[in-house]
């Protein structure tokens, strides 16, 4: 056995003639922390949903935990994505009349600072309370490893950084292995071990963060995370 | 100031006053008509008066006549409407779920929907002639059709990202239809079962006004012969109040069955 959670090896994805990802390879160690930046169209919620074993890639291999398991990772999509017939409480349950998943699914609530709002119905949440109930959902089978798509795009700052601070803190405390994708270079500055940016369907750039880090240096690795993104539009521009 | 004063007046006159406006304008039509018809400016046998028909309607309950028919028609109205919205249903389904079952079924439902179920009557009566089996079968072709498409239509079109969401949490196929494409769909099917209500009771009154020996539309087409213009218009009216009432009763079931639409804020 490697330590290596997640191995992505020469992965090519086509839709037709169009090239989302080009001979991506990516490996990802057991409880670490991975943010994943880059233009938008640039293949990286297309590179998640493969992770996710929601799509196959068109060549190349991935491997989670030796082989390609479901059951074991959990997503949090670009939109809640909760059923709007369920109260919050069932969201969670799907339903389920087991006393032990309600029991488990209102811990999980209250660990998202909801736990008097089970028995609302979606519609009848704010968008950051309708995450933080996408958020708990997520780890309800207790995963180990969670891919994040873009979970807080919609959230103002302050409710923002309370998230980042929850997931930081959940994915510390299970060891969770985890893949953050977002558009913004301080979020993952701020919470990823390393930052992989996707600058078009063919480059890739790493960048490996500080363990304990202040509010400079998160700074200048934004900066400079930022800087790799734009100085590939700017070549972009030239050409054109 | 002054608007200050007249809110919480308009709001004290709104509940009550919101109750009762749908009312207003059949009361006044039926006083209307009762008067014009006590006065003589309208002749009997163009339109009898209200009293008249209430009186011949009581004459009808109490002969037992009125609630043999009623009976009769209620019988036939809901056994083809549970064939035909079970048949539709079930089509509904399997062309939803399935790629396969669209591409081998729906074209030819829908070279079928497009024959009006009524032109089908004098073929029916020739197979199975005037008895029941003949009424029930028209009703529950007409009514089939509505909940075939909405049924079809709310499965096909459940959100993508939704069902993507119930395969990345793993659930079972069973689980996938209850949990996701059926409360769904849901608002879609009751759609095409209110509209097959309607269906079925025009579809009823004309088979039995044209074929039958028992029913409100035979009724009707019976008192028409005897030129009895009280039965006539009290089946007009019958008619008029089943069809509120199966109205009614599909709106407080979809009104118990969507309750999440309309709990709380949203206001879509
Ligand atoms: N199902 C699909 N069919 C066809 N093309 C697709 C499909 N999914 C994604 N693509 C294409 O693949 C490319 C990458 O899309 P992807 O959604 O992965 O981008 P992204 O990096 O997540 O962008 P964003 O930041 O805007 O979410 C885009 O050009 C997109 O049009
Ligand atoms: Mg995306």
């Amino acid at each position: 056995m490697t330590e290596e959670m997640i191995q992505v090896k020469n992965v090519n994805k086509m839709y037709q003639d169009l090239t989302a990802l080009q001979n991506v390879s990516l490996d990802i160690k057991k409880g670490e922390f991975i943010a994943l930046v880059g233009m938008s169209g640039g293949g990286k919620s297309t590179l998640l949903r493969l992770i996710a074993g929601l799509e196959k890639p068109t060549t190349g291999s991935i491997k989670v935990n030796g082989d390609n398991s479901k059951s074991i990772m959990r997503m949090m999509f670009q939109e809640d994505r909760l059923l709007p017939w369920m109260n919050v409480l069932d969201n969670l349950s799907f339903g389920s009349k087991d006393k032990n998943t309600k029991a488990h699914a209102q811990e999980l609530l209250e660990l998202v600072e909801l736990g008097d709002y089970a028995d609302h119905f979606p519609n009848q949440l704010s968008g950051g309370q309708k995450q933080r109930v996408a958020l708990a959902r997520a780890l309800m089978t207790n995963p180990e490893v969670l891919l994040l798509d873009e979970p807080l795009g919609a959230l103002d700052a302050l409710t923002r950084r309370k998230m980042q601070d929850l997931i930081l803190s959940v994915c510390e405390k299970q060891n969770l292995t985890t893949i953050l994708v977002t558009h913004d270079v301080e979020e993952a500055a701020r919470m990823a071990d390393r930052i992989v940016v996707m600058k078009n369907s063919t480059n890739y750039y790493e960048e490996t963060c500080p363990k304990k880090r202040n509010a400079g240096q998160i700074g200048i690795v934004a900066d400079r995370v930022l800087g790799e993104i734009l100085g590939e539009k700017e070549a972009q521009m030239q050409t054109a | 100031m002054q608007n200050s004063v007249a809110l919480p007046k308009k709001k004290a006159l709104r509940l009550p006053v919101t109750k009762l406006l749908p009312f207003l304008i059949p009361i006044i039509l039926v006083l209307f008509w009762q008067v014009a018809s006590s006065l003589g400016w309208l002749s009997s046998s163009v339109l009898p008066s209200p009293l008249a028909v209430l009186q011949d309607g009581i004459e009808l309950t109490q002969s037992g006549e009125l609630p043999k028919n009623l009976s009769i028609s209620l019988y036939r109205a809901t056994l083809g409407l549970l064939i035909g919205g079970g048949i539709g249903f079930i089509l509904g389904f399997i062309n939803g779920m399935s790629k396969t079952c669209r591409l081998l079924f729906d074209s030819s439902i829908q070279m079928f929907r497009n024959i009006p179920h009524l032109a089908l009557i004098p073929l029916i009566i020739l197979w199975l002639g005037i008895n029941e089996s003949a009424k029930i079968s028209l009703v529950a072709i007409g009514t089939m059709f509505p909940v075939y498409i909405n049924t079809f239509h709310g499965i096909s079109s459940v959100d993508p990202d939704l069902i993507e969401m119930g395969e990345s949490y793993e659930l079972s196929k069973r689980q996938m239809f209850f949990k996701i494409i059926f409360p769904a769909a849901l608002p879609q099917i009751l759609v095409g079962i209110r509209y097959a209500l309607g269906v079925m009771w025009t579809t009823l009154i004309v088979a039995e006004t044209i074929s039958a020996s028992s029913g409100i539309g035979y009724m009707a087409n019976n008192a028409e012969d005897f030129m009895d213009m009280e039965t006539v218009i009290l089946c007009i009216v019958v008619y008029a109040v089943l069809g509120k009432i199966s109205d009614l009763v599909a709106k407080s079931f979809e009104s118990l069955l969507l309750e999440w639409q309309t709990t709380g804020r949203s206001n879509v």
